[in-house]
């Protein structure tokens, strides 16, 4: 790892920290009013703080595991050059788009 | 070849082991959490549907363990920050073990609560 | 000796390169025996065709580490009754390095990393200057005298997992040296260290396991050192100082 890599990935770790947080309280708040899909998007549709926090939190997850992903495959699968930087990218895209659309799918009125 | 064995036995390296495998774990479960969510694009009746599964006692231990690897991949990290960016602190060891015993704590109140 | 109480101790070393294979002597054990001892017992009696290196024979030199019943070690300060488990000891060069013959590992890559990560010293008076004076009670001073004890023996080197996984990987015994380097007031070079040191294989790759500390024989701590200059290489980079 460089140190622009190390940075965008402990940047979006020092972010995601508090962010992760919150979401594991909301998993312990939802899970305990046992919150149907209705509750739950009766509260994120339309819901701009929620499409911040979460398009956020997407957005760093999606920096981060394609960085630690990277270091791994490096170590552990013995990738280089080219190929190390393409797997790496293209699981950070997925993770990105699969992210947002599942945001818009929850916060989209 | 040259084997080396001792050094894995420490709990600083089996934190580290911790940290790499939760990362993993959470970046393959990432794409599917995705995806469910994305169900409630074609309307709330398929997330309903989905949501009514996870009540599963089985889904909901799996749900458990990932509490705990989201928890334990947190602290740790936390820690690594701590270690990175601030003047140095022995006792690293015994903060990893207070770490992970945090979050396994965690995933038991989870699971407690919802089982 | 053979009608004294200690059985013989059973000792397998490392013999050939790469593609070598352990093999097992019977050396007699004695009170106070250093495990560099036994190593050389092997070559003076049963077999003086086994290679291995060492001088000074009092942890000064950091010639004689090897790799004793699984964990990396200066030979000639590890006493035998500290680790030979029932009476065994297994010895084989190096971790992480590439094998010569029998127990003396190649070190010349450790070496190059020391000079990758740019472990020499860049003097900023000539000769012709005044003696510069240095306190030794500055925060600068006490972080350079930390590091500066390093003897080069590459146990830490061979016990890191990170120089395992990452061939480039400079190592926590270069890094060490280069933050020593950063401290030392005298030194000119550090805007081309903290620059080298910050590119890919250098102290970013760190995964602070902290095992380069645990094995230190020397009780330094490599890991300080590297999170040192990983704050070091983010201050140069965000004052424009060096590129990323």
């Amino acid at each position: 790892m460089n140190l622009r890599l190390y940075l965008w990935q402990r940047g979006t770790a020092a972010l995601m920290a508090p962010l992760l947080l919150v979401h594991l309280a909301v998993i312990f708040y939802a899970t305990r009013q046992g919150l149907t899909a209705a509750d739950i998007l009766a509260r994120t549709r339309g819901s701009f703080a929620w499409a911040l926090f979460y398009g956020a939190f997407v957005a760093a997850a999606a920096i981060h595991a394609s960085i630690g992903l990277r270091t791994i495959l490096a170590e552990w699968g013995r990738l280089r050059g080219r190929a190390l930087d393409a797997a790496s990218v293209a699981f950070g895209a997925l993770l990105l788009i699969l992210g947002l659309r599942a945001v818009a799918a929850v916060v989209l009125p | 070849m040259i084997a080396l064995s001792a050094h894995r036995r420490s709990l600083l390296w089996a934190a580290a082991l911790l940290h790499r495998a939760s990362g993993l774990a959470l970046a393959a479960f990432l794409p599917l959490h995705f995806l469910v969510l994305g169900l409630a694009i074609r309307g709330e009746a398929q997330l309903e549907d989905f949501l009514r599964w996870t009540d599963a006692p089985l889904v909901k231990l799996a749900e458990g363990v990932l509490v705990f690897l989201a928890a334990a991949h947190l602290l740790g990290g936390l820690r690594l920050l701590l270690v990175e960016n601030v003047s140095w602190r022995s006792g690293q060891t015994r903060l990893a073990a207070l770490g992970i015993g945090t979050a396994m704590g965690l995933a038991f109140l989870f699971l407690v609560r919802v089982l | 000796m053979s009608s004294s109480a200690a059985p013989d101790l059973s000792v397998s070393l490392w013999r050939g390169g790469t593609d070598g294979a352990y093999q097992t002597y019977a050396v007699p054990a004695r009170a106070n025996q250093t495990v560099l001892d036994v190593v050389t017992y092997v070559q003076r009696h049963l077999d003086p065709t086994l290679s291995y290196r060492f001088a000074c024979r009092v942890g000064m030199c950091g010639s004689c580490a090897m790799t004793v019943n699984g964990r990396p070690r200066w030979t000639c300060r590890t006493h035998v009754t500290k680790v030979a488990k029932g009476g065994k000891l297994k010895i084989g060069p190096l971790a992480n390095l590439p094998v010569i013959k029998d127990l003396a590992a190649d070190l010349r890559p450790f070496f190059e990393k020391w000079q990758g990560a740019k472990g020499v010293f860049a003097p900023s008076k000539t000769r012709h200057d005044p003696i510069e004076e240095i306190r030794p009670d500055t925060p600068a001073r006490q972080a350079a005298d930390a590091g500066v004890e390093c003897i080069n023996c590459a146990v830490c080197y061979a016990a890191c997992d990170t120089v395992r996984w990452n061939d480039d990987y400079l190592g926590p015994a270069a890094l060490n040296r280069a933050w020593t380097l950063v401290n030392d007031e005298r030194d000119a070079g550090n805007r081309d260290r903290l620059g080298t040191v910050a590119a890919a294989g250098g102290c970013h790759s760190c995964h602070s396991h902290q095992t380069c500390q645990e094995h230190c024989p020397q009780g330094l701590n490599p890991t300080l050192a590297i999170a040192g200059l990983k704050r070091a290489t983010v201050q140069a980079y965000l004052k424009g100082e060096i590129k990323g």
